[in-house]
Order: C-alpha cells, then sequence, then structure tokens
C-alpha cells in the first residue's frame, strides 16, 4: 500500500503545480490587465449580430450515438488492456474467448454500419 | 495510510518537487520555441518568412505573445457560466500537463516510474475533452456550443483507434511500463528492432489519429474559420485562452513523446554501437512534430462527415483487425519473436 502510494506521490506533486501554474496565469491576466466591460462587448459573438436567444439550443441526435459507441469500444479497450499485459502467460482458452468476444463485437460492429449509425451526411 | 501521509518526510516532497520544475521548465520553454518552428515551417511551405522581428530570426516571438497575452484584457460573455468558463482552461491545461508526469526521456529519467504508465496517460489525455465540453457549454454562445459538439465527438472517436493500437503494441510487449516498452524495442538491428517495423500500419494510423485527436490539421475542425470561426475557444480572451493553447500544444508535443516511444524505440540509437541516451529521444519527437508540421501546412482540411468516416469505418475497423492479426502472430510466435518480444527474454 506504502509503496504504492509512493510511486504516485510525484504525480500528485506534479498536478498540483501545473493546477498552480494554470491558476496564476488566470489570475495574472485579471489582476495585470484593464478591465471595462460593456454591453456590446460581453454579448456572445454571433457574426455581428445581437444572440437570438440561449445558446443552449438542442443538436443533433447522432452526438448522443457516437457517444454511446464511444463507451462500448472504449470499454471494449479497457477489457482488451490487462488481456494484453498478461498476453505471454495466457492459455488457450484465454486467448480463444478474447477471440470470440471480439467476434461477436465485430458483428455488433457491423450491424450498426448496416444500420446506418455510423452515417453523416 | 495514514502512517505515508506522516512518514513522507518534507525533503522528499521537495526533491520531488524539485523534479517537477525540472520537467515542466524546459518542457514550457521547448515549447516556445516549437511554436515558433510549427509557424516557421508553415511560412516556409508558403514562401513567406514567418516571425522574424522579435529577436533573432523571431527566436523571441512567443515569449512576446505570452507577455501580451497576460496583459490583454479577459472578457467574460455576459450570459456565461463563469466558474466553469475558467474551469475548462485550467482542465485542458493541467490534464495535458500532467500526463508528462510518467514520460520517460531516457532510461531511468522519469517523475513517476508507474507500471500502468500507458494507461495513465490514455486516461489523462481522455480527460481533455471536459476543457472542450465545459468550454462550450460554459460560453453560452452558439459558435462555441456547437464547435464543442463537434470537437468532443472528434477527439473520442479517434481515441478509440489510439486504444486499439495501444493494445497491439502491449501484446508484443506484456508490460503497460515505458521503460520495458523502450526495452523490448532494444536489439542488434538498431532502428529495425524497433516497433515501426512489426508494427508498420499502425505507425500511421496512430500519427493520423494523434493528429485528429489534438485537433491537428488536416482535422481541426474545432477551429474552421470559415464555419465555426474558432469553434470553443471563440469567447475566450488573454490567458484563458492561452491555456487551451498551451494544453493543445502539449498535447501534441505528448503525441509525439509517445509516437517515438511506441514506435521508434524511444531513448535507443538507431545505429548499434552508438550509445543510447536522451538526445535520441529529443530528436525522435522533434523528427514526428516536424511531421506534423509539415502535415499541417501542405494539407487542406477535412469535413467533418469525412472526419467520421475515415475514424469509425477505416480506422476503428482497421486497427480492430490489427488487434486480432498481432494477437495471432504473437501467441503461435510467427518469425520468433518479432512479435512477442517476451519470448526474446528481455
Amino acid at each position: 500500500m506504502e509503496l504504492l502510494l509512493a510511486e504516485y506521490l510525484p504525480i500528485l506533486i506534479f498536478l498540483g503545480l501545473a493546477v498552480a501554474l494554470g491558476a496564476i496565469l488566470i489570475l495574472a491576466a485579471v489582476v495585470l490587465a484593464v478591465r471595462r466591460p460593456d454591453p456590446e462587448k460581453v454579448s456572445a459573438y454571433e457574426c455581428g449580430f445581437n444572440a437570438f436567444d440561449d445558446a443552449r439550443m438542442k443538436f443533433d441526435v447522432r452526438f448522443y450515438l457516437v457517444s454511446i459507441l464511444f463507451i462500448i469500444f472504449d470499454l471494449e479497450v479497457a477489457f482488451l488492456f490487462p488481456w494484453a499485459v498478461a498476453f505471454g502467460e495466457l492459455s488457450m482458452l484465454a486467448f480463444w474467448s478474447m477471440m470470440v468476444f471480439l467476434a461477436v463485437l465485430t458483428i455488433g460492429f457491423a450491424y450498426e454500419w448496416k444500420k446506418g449509425a455510423l452515417e453523416w451526411e | 495510510m495514514v502512517e505515508f501521509f506522516t512518514e513522507t518526510s518534507i525533503g522528499q516532497v521537495l526533491l520531488i518537487l524539485g523534479q517537477s520544475l525540472l520537467l515542466i521548465v524546459p518542457l514550457l520553454v521547448a515549447l516556445a520555441f516549437l511554436l515558433l518552428i510549427d509557424r516557421k515551417v508553415w511560412a516556409a511551405v508558403q514562401m513567406r518568412k514567418g516571425p522574424n522581428i522579435v529577436g533573432p530570426f523571431g527566436l523571441l516571438q512567443s515569449f512576446a505573445d505570452f507577455l501580451k497575452y497576460i496583459v490583454k484584457e479577459v472578457v467574460v460573455p455576459a450570459g456565461a457560466d463563469r466558474s466553469v468558463f475558467f474551469l475548462a482552461p485550467m482542465i485542458s491545461f493541467v490534464m495535458a500537463v500532467i500526463a508528462w508526469a510518467v514520460i520517460p526521456f531516457a532510461d531511468g529519467w522519469v517523475l513517476a516510474d508507474l507500471n500502468v504508465a500507458l494507461l495513465y496517460v490514455f486516461a489523462v489525455s481522455s480527460l481533455e475533452v471536459y476543457g472542450v465540453i465545459m468550454g462550450g457549454w460554459a460560453s453560452n454562445s452558439k459558435y462555441p456550443f456547437l464547435g464543442s459538439l463537434r470537437s468532443a465527438a472528434q477527439m473520442i472517436s479517434y481515441e478509440v483507434s489510439i486504444g486499439l493500437i495501444i493494445v497491439g503494441v502491449i501484446i508484443s510487449t506484456g508490460s503497460f511500463n515505458f521503460g520495458q516498452i523502450v526495452a523490448a524495442q532494444d536489439g542488434d538491428f538498431g532502428l529495425f528492432n524497433w516497433y515501426w517495423l512489426p508494427h508498420f500500419p499502425m505507425l500511421f494510423l496512430f500519427l493520423i489519429s494523434a493528429m485528429a485527436e489534438t485537433n491537428r490539421p488536416p482535422f481541426d475542425l474545432p477551429e474552421a474559420e470559415s464555419e465555426l470561426v474558432a469553434g470553443y475557444q471563440v469567447e475566450y480572451s488573454s490567458t484563458p485562452f492561452l491555456l487551451f493553447m498551451i494544453g493543445e500544444y502539449v498535447a501534441i508535443v505528448l503525441m509525439c513523446a509517445l509516437v517515438s516511444l511506441l514506435f521508434f524505440g524511444g531513448w535507443l540509437s538507431p545505429i548499434p554501437g552508438l550509445p543510447d541516451g536522451v538526445l535520441w529521444m529529443v530528436l525522435k519527437m522533434f523528427f514526428v512534430f516536424f511531421i506534423f508540421a509539415m502535415v499541417k501546412a501542405i494539407t487542406p482540411r477535412y469535413r467533418y462527415d469525412q472526419l467520421m468516416r475515415l475514424g469509425w469505418k477505416v480506422f476503428l475497423p482497421l486497427s480492430l483487425a490489427w488487434v486480432v492479426i498481432v494477437s495471432f502472430l504473437a501467441k503461435f510466435e510467427v518469425l520468433g519473436g518479432f512479435w512477442a518480444r517476451w519470448t526474446l527474454g528481455v
């Protein structure tokens, strides 16, 4: 446990350093730079028009689809990682089980493709 | 756990802090010059001079830009969510920087020698997408919102192929540790021992995916000037914008480091007999960055539907197929240890 924490301590310190650096940069501009906001300056950019309405609007459902596909395939990658690390010691059973898993996944992928989930026009 | 926090001495913490500074300061200074090189290469391809006023050959251009950013006004749009608006560039910057904690520059020259280093890099660089999404949402403006959706979809699409390509490399090595990945590429034949040869097609897939993942041209859809002005960054000015930009370039250089570690043998010398060392690592990273800069200069931008088609219909099937091919080649030890380096006892 302690060995594990000791390994990750540099990352914690490095994270702190990076956060501090970012905060200093933002604060520097906030402190140093002149700030004179006026209604025109702080209005949202819309090619010279006044903003019509709230920008948080409906958007294309395909973005949801992409994120769902991403979750499926990223989970698959996460599942492959430990298998790949232990590859040298794998038995034939472990090897073929993963091949079957990949085959099932490929079938699903082919189905998505056929259904047009990957189409953008 | 309690003992750990009470028994870790201040001296140890200070030592690590010093090492962190030793990593982050050269990284950011090198970044300033890489930015200039990027602009110079771009200019040279277009027969322009590029920045040449500040300092000899414009060498100090990036530092002048930096000072300019700091004294610019921070404009926060009226409808913006202030805390998220400032958190977004921080996340982009921090996530890009902390991935460097596990990148070695020579044998043992690494801040945190994790055994899951590659997994850590993969995880942290995935988190960068939050900076993009939060920046676009917090601005409460239409261009940033649409731009952030597109960037996020683009980044996650190519991350899948990057993950699968990494799996191929891990199968050959049997470890997530960069030191062991590089050691597995060591051998009597110099550069022919490196993974670019056994994983040849994946080298190109990784390079292209890295460009898409870091929103580099020809995949700079987030910054498509003609349609989305500057994507999720439209409402940002001053140092918040600077943080986005530094984050983007740090991520690009990280990808250069990953390419040299995974495919070009890291700090190993290409010619047998010459000493290995940090110089080779830097040269390889520089070479990959030069490729990035050249690609930016000579390729036209992709259209969004082409980009998504390339990611999902070309790269994903190819990298998935390659994982299966490599696992067969490694399992049945085709060509000895060509794909199965652990059999060579390294």
